[in-house]
C-alpha cells in the first residue's frame, strides 16, 4: 500500500510537468486549430535560458529568489520567442490549409532543436542547483521532495490563473471569439493578429516554467529534451480534450500516474508504448477527448 | 501590391542566387580536397580513418577518446611516423548515433580512402561501424567497446579492451567477496547491448557466488524520469545496486535514488567514467563502485609516462577512455610497422598476432577471438575522483586485494 502511495505521488509529479506543457498546446489548438509541434522545442529552449540566466548571475546558492529570477527570465524569453514563431512562421501561412500549418510546424520544431545543438552543444548539462531540495516524510517510507511539491503547485496555480484570463478578462473573451470564429471576431472590431501573438506568448512563457521545473527536478537538460516530453504532453492534451484548458490538466495527470503505473507493475519497457496507445485509443474511442465535447467553449 | 510582388521576385532570385553560389563553392572546395588527398594518399601519408561521438550523449567518450588517439599520434609522427612516412589521422564525429556511426565509417573508406579505422567507444556503435570495415575488408580497433559482439562481427575487428562478460564478473566478485552482500537490485539500460550484456554476466556470477538478483529492472536511454524503478527497488531493501549504464543516466539515478532515501552503495562498470557523471550525480555518487580499465595510481613507469604526457597536453588527467585509445592506436601503429605494408590485409595479420604488448592499460595479447585479455580495477568514488580499491585478474585466481589500501 505504501509502495502504491508513492508511486501515485511520483505519477502525480510527471503527470504535472506533463500538465505544464499541454496547457500550451491546448491553448493555441483552442485559438488557432493548430497543433504547434514546436511547443516541446519552446520548453526545451526555456530550460537552457535558465541554464545561461544562472550562469550569467553566477547562482551557486539555492535560494527561492535565485528560482523566481531563472523561471521569469525563461518565461519571458520563451513568450518573446513564441511571438516569433508565430510572426514568422505561422502567419504567412495561416491562409491556407491547415496541413500546411502543421508541416511549418514541424520545421520549426526541428529547426530549433538543431539550432539549440548547433548553439548550446549536444552534450547534456547539468542544471545548476537553484532549489535546495528537501526530503518531506509523509509516512516513514512515502517521501515526497520540497521540488515535487513545488511542480503540482505551480501546475495548479498557472492552471488557475489561465482560466481566469480566458474566462474572467476582456482579452480572454477576445481569445475565446477568435477561437470561435477569426473572420467575425475580425469584423467586431478584435485586433486578431495581437490576441493570437498573445495566446503564443501566454503558452511558450508556461512551457518555459515546465522547462525550469522539470530541469530542477531532473537536474540534466539537453537540445532534445523537449522532443518526447512534448509529445507526451500532446498525447495529454488530446487524452483530456484538446482546447480544454481542465482537459489538458486531467490529461496530464492522467497520462503521468499511468506512465509510473506500467513502469512499476508491468515494465517499463512499456511505458511509452502505453502513452502513445492512449492516443490512439482517445482518437478511436472518444476523439473529443475526456472533456472535450462540440457544445464545450473552446479556448 | 504591385511593388510586394517585385520585391518578392527580387528576393528569390537573390535567394536562388546565393543557393548557386554556395553549390559551385562547394564543389570548388571539395574538388580541391580531392586532388589534394589523392596525391596525399599515394605520396607521403598513411591516412588512418576515427570514428566516435564527439557529441551527443556520450560526447565525453569521443572527446577522452580523441584525445588519446592524439597523444599516441603526436609522438609517432615525431618519432618519424611509419613507413617513413607521416600518420594523417581523419576524424569523424556519429553523434553517438547507430545509423550515423555506418554512414561516417562509410565515407572515411570509400571517400577518405583510410587503410585503418580506429573507434567506436559504445558496444552498439562499434557493431554497426565493424559491419562496414568487415564488409569492405579494413581493420578496425576498437579501443573501449566491450560487448561480445562487437568483435564477432568478423575478423577485420579487433579490441583492446576486457568484454562485458569479464566486467559484470569482476563487479559480481567485488560485491560478493569484498562487500560481502547478498541481495542486489539491478538497473538496466534496455536500449544498450552494453548494458544488458554486463547486467546478464553480473548476475550469473553473482547466483554462483551464493547472492541473490531481487530485481533486475529496466529504463530506456532517453528517460528522465526513474522514480517507478527506484521506488519499486526501494521497497525490497537491496545491500546494493548494480547500474551498468552510461554517465548521463547514471548520474540523474543516483541523484533520484538519494532523493528516494536509498542510501546502499551503486556499482557500475566503465560507462560511468566521465567527468559529466559527476557533474549531474554530484554527492550522491559518494561511496559507489565502478570497474574500470586502469588506475592513474597504477606506479608503472609506463602509466605515469603517459599521465605525465598527457596532462601535458590537454592539461587534464587522463581517464580510462583515454588511455585505451592510447593502447589502441598504438597496438595499431606496431601492427602495421610489423606489416611493413600499407595493405589492410597485411595490416589485420599482424594485429592478430599482437603478443605481449606493454600498454598502458595492461600488458595486450590479443586473443584468437581478437580480443584483448587482461585484468580490471574496481574503484571507489569519493567527492568526484576516484579511489583504487582492488584488482581483478581475467583467470578464475583469486581476487587480490592490492597494497593500496592504505590510501
Amino acid at each position: 500500500m505504501e509502495l502504491f502511495l508513492q508511486q501515485l505521488i511520483n505519477g502525480i509529479v510527471q503527470g504535472s510537468i506533463y500538465a505544464l506543457i499541454a496547457l500550451g498546446y491546448t491553448m493555441v489548438y483552442g485559438v488557432l486549430r493548430l497543433i504547434n509541434f514546436a511547443h516541446g522545442d519552446v520548453f526545451m529552449v526555456g530550460a537552457f535560458v535558465g541554464f545561461y540566466v544562472a550562469a550569467a548571475f553566477k547562482i551557486s546558492e539555492p535560494s527561492l529568489g535565485a528560482l523566481f529570477l531563472v523561471m521569469t527570465s525563461a518565461m519571458f524569453a520563451a513568450a518573446i520567442l513564441g511571438i516569433l514563431i508565430e510572426r514568422f512562421a505561422y502567419r504567412p501561412v495561416r491562409k491556407f490549409s491547415r496541413l500546411t500549418s502543421l508541416i511549418t510546424a514541424i520545421g520549426v520544431s526541428l529547426l530549433l532543436e538543431y539550432l539549440a545543438q548547433f548553439f548550446f552543444g549536444a552534450t547534456p548539462k547539468s542544471f545548476p542547483t537553484v532549489l535546495e531540495i528537501k526530503n518531506i516524510n509523509i509516512t516513514s517510507n512515502v517521501t515526497i521532495s520540497n521540488d515535487s511539491i513545488l511542480i503540482v503547485v505551480v501546475s495548479i496555480l498557472l492552471m488557475l490563473m489561465l482560466n481566469v484570463i480566458v474566462f474572467k478578462t476582456k482579452l480572454g473573451k477576445a481569445m475565446r471569439a477568435v477561437s470561435f470564429n477569426l473572420d467575425v471576431a475580425k469584423l467586431m472590431g478584435i485586433n486578431t493578429d495581437f490576441v493570437i501573438s498573445f495566446t503564443f506568448a501566454l503558452g511558450s512563457a508556461l512551457a518555459a516554467a515546465a522547462g525550469i521545473l522539470y530541469s530542477v527536478h531532473f537536474t540534466k537538460i539537453d537540445p532534445l529534451m523537449g522532443l518526447l516530453t512534448g509529445l507526451k504532453a500532446f498525447v495529454a492534451a488530446v487524452l483530456g480534450g484538446i482546447g480544454n484548458i481542465t482537459g489538458a490538466v486531467l490529461g496530464g495527470l492522467l497520462l503521468g500516474i499511468a506512465e509510473i503505473m506500467v513502469s512499476a507493475y508491468i515494465s517499463s519497457s512499456y511505458k511509452d508504448v502505453f502513452a502513445f496507445m492512449i492516443l490512439i485509443l482517445v482518437l478511436i474511442v472518444k476523439p473529443a477527448g475526456l472533456l472535450g465535447s462540440a457544445a464545450q467553449e473552446k479556448v | 501590391m504591385k511593388s510586394r510582388t517585385f520585391l518578392k521576385t527580387i528576393f528569390s532570385s537573390l535567394f536562388i542566387l546565393i543557393i548557386f553560389a554556395t553549390f559551385i563553392a562547394c564543389e570548388k572546395k571539395d574538388d580541391t580536397n580531392n586532388s589534394s588527398g589523392n596525391n596525399t594518399n599515394s605520396s607521403n601519408t598513411i591516412k588512418i580513418g576515427q570514428y566516435g561521438s564527439l557529441t551527443g550523449d556520450k560526447a565525453t567518450f569521443g572527446q577522452s577518446t580523441k584525445k588519446g588517439i592524439d597523444l599516441a599520434l603526436d609522438e609517432a609522427n615525431k618519432s618519424g611516423g611509419l613507413l617513413g612516412k607521416q600518420i594523417e589521422m581523419i576524424i569523424e564525429d556519429n553523434r553517438g548515433l547507430q545509423q550515423e556511426a555506418t554512414t561516417v565509417v562509410q565515407k572515411l573508406i570509400d571517400k577518405d580512402k583510410v587503410i585503418a579505422v580506429l573507434g567506436e567507444v559504445a558496444s552498439t556503435n562499434s557493431i554497426a561501424g565493424g559491419q562496414v570495415c568487415q564488409e569492405k575488408k579494413i581493420p578496425m580497433v576498437s579501443p573501449s567497446s566491450t560487448n561480445p559482439q562487437v568483435t564477432q562481427v568478423g575478423d577485420y575487428i579487433f579490441r583492446v579492451c576486457f568484454l562485458d562478460d569479464f566486467q559484470g564478473e569482476v563487479m559480481a566478485k567485488f560485491a560478493a567477496n569484498t562487500l560481502k552482500v547478498k541481495k542486489v537490485a539491478i538497473l538496466h539500460d534496455n536500449a544498450s547491448d552494453y548494458s544488458k550484456g554486463l547486467s546478464e554476466f553480473f548476475s550469473q556470477t553473482f547466483k554462483k557466488l551464493g547472492g541473490e538478483i531481487l530485481v533486475d529492472e529496466a529504463y530506456q536511454s532517453a528517460d528522465s524520469d526513474f522514480s517507478a524503478q527506484l521506488t519499486k527497488i526501494k521497497g525490497l531493501n537491496p545491500e546494493a545496486i548494480y547500474i551498468p549504464g552510461y554517465y548521463t543516466q547514471v548520474g540523474q539515478i543516483a541523484q533520484q535514488a538519494r532523493k528516494a532515501g536509498i542510501t546502499v552503495p551503486l556499482m557500475g562498470g566503465d560507462g560511468w567514467d566521465s567527468q559529466t557523471l559527476f557533474d549531474i550525480g554530484k554527492d550522491a555518487l559518494n561511496g559507489c563502485f565502478i570497474s574500470n580499465h586502469y588506475t592513474i595510481e597504477d606506479p608503472d613507469p609506463n602509466v605515469q609516462s603517459f599521465i605525465t604526457n598527457f596532462k601535458a597536453k590537454f592539461n587534464e588527467t587522463p581517464d580510462a577512455l583515454a588511455a585505451l585509445a592510447y593502447d589502441a592506436a598504438k597496438i595499431l601503429f606496431d601492427a602495421i610497422k610489423r606489416a611493413n605494408s600499407t595493405d589492410p590485409k597485411a595490416i589485420r595479420d599482424a594485429l592478430a598476432q599482437t603478443k605481449e604488448f606493454k600498454a598502458v592499460t595492461g600488458v595486450i595479447t590479443i586473443s584468437p577471438t581478437r580480443d584483448a585479455v587482461k585484468s580490471a580495477v574496481v574503484l571507489e568514488i569519493q567527492n568526484g575522483k576516484y579511489k583504487y580499491r582492488e584488482t581483478i585478474k581475467p583467470d578464475a585466481a583469486p581476487a587480490q586485494s592490492a597494497a593500496v589500501t592504505t590510501k
